[in-house]
């Protein structure tokens, strides 16, 4: 009984807060409008002014909106490097050598970082001309919160700044699985040092930056399509890993000895992070929180999932039994097809490309690997660089006017809506893309070969990078 | 004495364990351990690599008896730890000469 009085005691007491200022309101409108003798064009301008201050609202309410989810994207990008490559890599590799391999991504976190903040941001997004950008923005000058309209008109400039440093990281990052188990440490720093000043910068500034080359968006000579970096992240990654890996040679033992994965469990737990980061890389690449944005998570997921069945489909044909690498490999490459593609396609094209990545990667790894004999040792160039280059192809074929009109309202993109140049463009940037990473990967690994030396000794590859390189040990099974 | 050593499959463990104490063998020590019989393990596919994995996880049992008990001890391993399958593990006996136990010098069965 006490309680119901209660209750009826606060409702009351709520009627009167909520029900009282709204009587006295009207109260004082009753008292102000027999009074109102504003003229038409005092009106009319504060009606002008309540127009422009909507307007003010509305934008910074968008700006907020969409600086939310490109804040946490960038997050998402970065934990596919650290613990999500990390983790795949690591488990790929045999024990002795588990630290030394997440180490090589972590390094990337530190090493890049640090580039970008200094010079390669500038060089990637700077103004400059065609091919590479200049050092305006050197020490980050002149990159503040205002946006940018010419790259992101809704997000402060320092938004798009980091979230492009997270691609930053994971490509080269993506390499270190094609020289796992034997390069030097220190070697490697400066080999990635070099590589993201020579090949990620001019290649990011020709796909994306201000007066790009390939730039679709910005009326670039050769407009390629390349939503999310299949171009600029894994063409480029992935090609320079087999360069890499043939310019070093297999690893001791190989193929003779056995080398399996240690734990196919770390593989999983980090497949699966990058799978969930990579609505980051594709969602986020819309550089809004708007409907492309949508578009680019839809087809990332379809994409993942149907290339997952299309590698252990092949597996479970060919070798009778599918399996949880094959599962988790299989996504990943139709992660990397869907990336050019991902804010440019319908969600059924998403399927077919992820089904025809996972069919063509399982193909790649496990036969033309074979074929060759190099020593790609955890696949990033039959991964990364196959499904890369599969992906901006078939960017070229799906690519729909309607998810994306980038060329013009009205005006057709994919080859399935007749416009068979874009496929000419597609194969163009792509060829950039393999060219440049095939010739300067190459002077690199020359130059520090000739000057430190790229691989460890025999006696350290035996005993393994943990031990060799950072003096301890992933799993210690003494104490 | 003698000295009974099992090597069984992991999944057996507790089986055998019980087994053994329900029977009165009050000490025993568990190793985990790899090895392989006669069916030299199995392969494994990783990206369409093979490889032979030829020593599999086994867990083995080493029991000290009395020769009175070596017969008991022995069907209660063997009842416990036999599947039918291959690679069910073997049994191994050996004479010992000596037991001490170390808290107190006594020697013989009686430090069992």
């Amino acid at each position: 009984m006490r309680v119901a009085i209660f209750r009826v005691f606060l409702a009351l007491l709520l009627m009167l807060g909520v029900g009282g200022p709204m009587l006295a309101r009207q109260q004082v409108f009753a008292q102000t409008s027999p009074a109102a003798s504003v003229s038409q064009s005092d009106r009319l301008a504060a009606l002008e002014k309540q127009t422009a201050t909507n307007a003010t609202a509305i934008a910074a309410a968008q700006s907020s909106g969409d600086n939310a989810w490109m804040l946490v994207s960038a997050a998402l990008v970065l934990m596919m490097s650290g613990p999500g490559l990390a983790l795949f890599y690591g488990g790929l590799v045999r024990k002795k050598n588990v630290l030394g391999t997440m180490m090589q991504t972590f390094a990337m976190m530190a090493l890049v970082t640090v580039l970008w903040a200094l010079v390669s941001y500038s060089l990637a997004f700077g103004e400059g001309n065609a091919f590479i950008g200049g050092f305006h923005n050197m020490f980050l000058h002149g990159v503040e919160l205002a946006p940018d309209p010419a790259y992101a008109a809704t997000i402060p400039l320092q938004t798009f700044m980091i979230y492009q440093l997270m691609f930053a990281i994971i490509t080269p990052a993506l390499i270190t699985g094609a020289f796992a188990e034997r390069m030097k440490f220190s070697s490697m720093l400066v080999f990635m040092t070099l590589w993201t000043l020579v090949i990620y910068s001019p290649m990011a500034h020709m796909v994306w930056g201000k007066g790009g080359l390939l730039n679709a968006a910005q009326g670039g000579r050769i407009p390629c399509l390349d939503f999310a970096g299949g171009t600029v992240v894994h063409v480029t990654s992935g090609v320079s890993a087999l360069v890499t890996a043939i310019f070093l040679g297999k690893r001791l033992g190989y193929p003779r000895e056995p080398m399996p994965p240690h734990s196919v469990v770390l593989s999983f737990v980090g497949a699966c992070m990058l799978w969930v980061g990579w609505f980051g890389f594709n969602a986020g690449s819309a550089l809004s929180a708007g409907t492309l944005a949508t578009s680019a998570f839809v087809t990332t997921h379809f994409a993942a999932a149907a290339a997952a069945i299309g590698w252990i489909a092949a597996e479970w044909i060919r070798q009778g039994k599918p399996s949880a690498l094959g599962a988790i490999s299989g996504a990943v490459a139709g992660l990397v097809a869907i990336t050019p593609a991902a804010g440019f396609v319908t969600p059924i094209s998403a399927l077919w490309i992820g089904l025809i990545a996972g069919c063509f990667c399982y193909f790649m790894v496990v036969k033309i690997k074979v074929w060759f004999g190099y020593d790609d040792s955890l696949d990033a160039f039959g991964v990364h660089g196959a499904g890369g280059t599969l992906g901006a192809i078939l960017t070229g074929v799906f690519a729909n006017s309607a998810i994306n009109p980038i060329l013009g309202a009205g005006k057709a993109i994919g080859l399935l809506e007749g416009n068979w140049r874009q496929l000419i463009h597609q194969i163009g940037g792509v060829a950039i893309a393999w060219s440049i990473s095939i010739v300067g990967t190459l002077i690199i690994l020359f130059v520090v070969d000739k000057t430190m030396g790229l691989r460890v000794s025999e006696e350290e590859e035996r005993d393994g990078l943990d031990l060799s390189q950072h003096g301890e040990e992933g799993y210690d099974w003494a104490h | 004495m003698q000295k009974i050593e099992a090597v069984i499959q992991p999944s057996k463990l507790d089986a055998v364990k019980d087994a053994l104490v329900e029977i009165g063998v009050d000490g025993m020590t568990i190793l985990e351990a790899r090895g392989h019989g006669r069916q030299k393990g199995h392969t494994e596919v990783y990206r369409g690599r093979e490889y032979s994995v030829d020593l599999l996880p086994k867990i083995k049992v080493e029991i000290v008896v009395t020769d009175e008990m070596v017969d008991d001890a022995v069907n209660a391993i063997i009842s416990a730890a036999r599947t039918g399958t291959i690679g069910d593990g073997k049994i191994f006996i050996s004479k010992i000469d000596e037991a001490i136990r170390i808290r107190n010098d006594e020697r013989g069965e009686i430090a069992l």
